[in-house]
């Protein structure tokens, strides 16, 4: 069982400045976040793309606030449970939460802070009629171990970055590389173009273009998939490639998914949330901030995010220390002492004496 | 109605026809104005924003109103998107201009 103060449900940059902002009360953070890396839609959805609207940045790359993030909060010491998706909640006796994941990992904190933006990602999962029954007998939406395609027969589907960095790594591992996409060209960085390139003339990755699978054969397990492919004339062929493994790579979207069932009042996809106050939802110890929340006048802005992360942070100290007193204080007057024993502190003034 | 409003039929997901006014001198795309009548349920429609990263947006143009050329980026977009059509768009990458006069689209299903 994992415990800390707050556990916050979502890494995106509400959930990483909320680390920060706990911080500063002396609370300790754990985040939860289905994607396997921080930073949510900025590192998953558009991480090369400028932001313009960060307050003091008059540009800054979707990445590069990410790391920033994490470089602020880094004193103090956030736990990770990453590549796995918050699932259950429940309230405790003594008004806490135990927060339980897909794969059964336990989280147990006074309070909970929902920072989930749209959702967890989920692949986006191409429309085949059989597929879902192949679903982990090869067929696999995300590559989770790529050991498990060592030697094997592998076909993958898609034209974007997943699909060739993966078609590129995988051409080392697995016993033969199949590359479907319904056209010709791909869209991804230059150099994993080329790469895929090279290797197709190498003979080490096969790529069928424009083509799609439309059906999955097999008994139990995938056996073979069937493709469409479409020549320049318009005439379709079908065929079959056999393969041992399916992987589809069309992206992901995201869903509010297991979060919907938790009892909270949801409103346009949102989470209803008092703004007048602290963002805490309609139960008590549970607050819901960023792109997940809404309310009258919300706007989905990360600067939006930090201040309602700001706000849910000093009201989360009341509940975890009641009645202790607590005034703000000022970075700059009080310094930031890590949980990691490092302090940072501003500079004293040189007072002297002038001739 | 403004001087540089438009009017554009939209068909939402349920096939209910929406007429709506369009304001062109917003900088609004498609996308932006399906949104602002809320014609999608919010987190369903330009999840990315508007990046042509998400084909959240994507519509079928029933008129034969002619609409900016499509960019490298939609494009490949919409040859990984699923139920794409030959008339498919993504209603992001469609900015709402004066000669968009009785524009009328179908949303692609959520996906």
């Amino acid at each position: 069982m994992i415990t800390t103060d707050i556990l916050i449900i979502g890494a995106g940059p509400t959930g990483l400045f909320t680390v920060f902002e706990a911080g500063l009360l002396k609370l300790k953070c754990h985040l939860i976040d289905a994607l396997p890396q921080a930073g949510g839609q900025c590192s998953e959805i558009y991480p090369k793309k400028p932001i313009y609207d960060i307050p003091a940045y008059p540009e800054i790359l979707a990445g590069d606030l990410t790391h920033k993030l994490l470089e602020q909060c880094k004193q103090f010491e956030p736990g990770f449970t990453l590549g796995e998706r918050a699932e259950t909640i429940d309230k405790q006796e003594d008004g806490s939460f135990i927060v339980t994941t897909n794969k059964g990992t336990k989280h147990h904190a006074p309070v909970v802070a929902i920072a989930g933006g749209l959702g967890s990602f989920e692949p986006r999962k191409p429309l085949i009629d059989n597929i879902a029954s192949f679903e982990d007998k090869g067929v696999e939406y995300i590559i989770k171990d790529p050991e498990i395609y060592r030697d094997k027969k592998v076909v993958i589907a898609g034209g974007g970055d997943s699909a060739l960095d993966w078609s590129i790594f995988l051409s080392d591992v697995a016993s033969e590389v199949t590359l479907i996409h319904r056209r010709s060209e791909f869209r991804g960085h230059l150099d994993s173009v080329e790469k895929v390139q090279e290797l197709k003339n190498q003979g080490k990755i096969k790529l069928i273009t424009p083509a799609e699978v439309i059906n999955v054969v097999g008994h139990h397990k995938v056996d073979a998939v069937v493709v469409k492919e479409t020549s320049d004339k318009h005439i379709h062929k079908e065929y079959e490639i056999v393969c041992d493994h399916f992987i589809p790579l069309f992206g992901l979207s995201p869903k509010l998914g297991p979060i919907a069932n938790w009892g909270l009042e949801i409103e346009k996809n949102a989470i209803v949330v008092n703004n007048a106050l602290d963002y805490q939802t309609n139960i008590p110890g549970i607050y819901a901030i960023g792109d997940v929340n809404t309310y009258p006048g919300k706007l989905k802005l990360i600067l939006c995010g930090f201040h309602e992360a700001t706000l849910m942070c000093q009201s989360a100290y009341q509940i975890i220390n009641p009645g202790k007193r607590y005034v703000l204080k000022y970075t700059t007057v009080a310094g930031i002492d890590g949980f990691d024993g490092t302090r940072k502190e501003a500079p004293k003034a040189v007072v002297k004496k002038i001739d | 109605m403004m001087e540089q409003d438009i009017n554009i039929k939209i068909t939402d997901r349920e096939g209910v026809i929406h007429e709506i006014l369009a304001p062109t001198d917003m900088a609004m795309n498609l996308m932006e104005v399906v949104r602002s009548y809320e014609i999608a349920p919010e987190g369903t429609i330009g999840i990315c924003g508007g990046m042509a990263m998400c084909a959240s947006c994507q519509c079928y143009v029933l008129s034969d109103t002619k609409l900016p050329e499509m960019q490298d980026d939609e494009e490949a977009m919409l040859s990984e998107a699923f139920d794409v059509k030959d008339n498919s768009r993504l209603g992001c990458q469609i900015q709402m201009t004066p000669d968009m006069e009785g524009l009328e689209v179908e949303l692609a299903p959520e996906s």
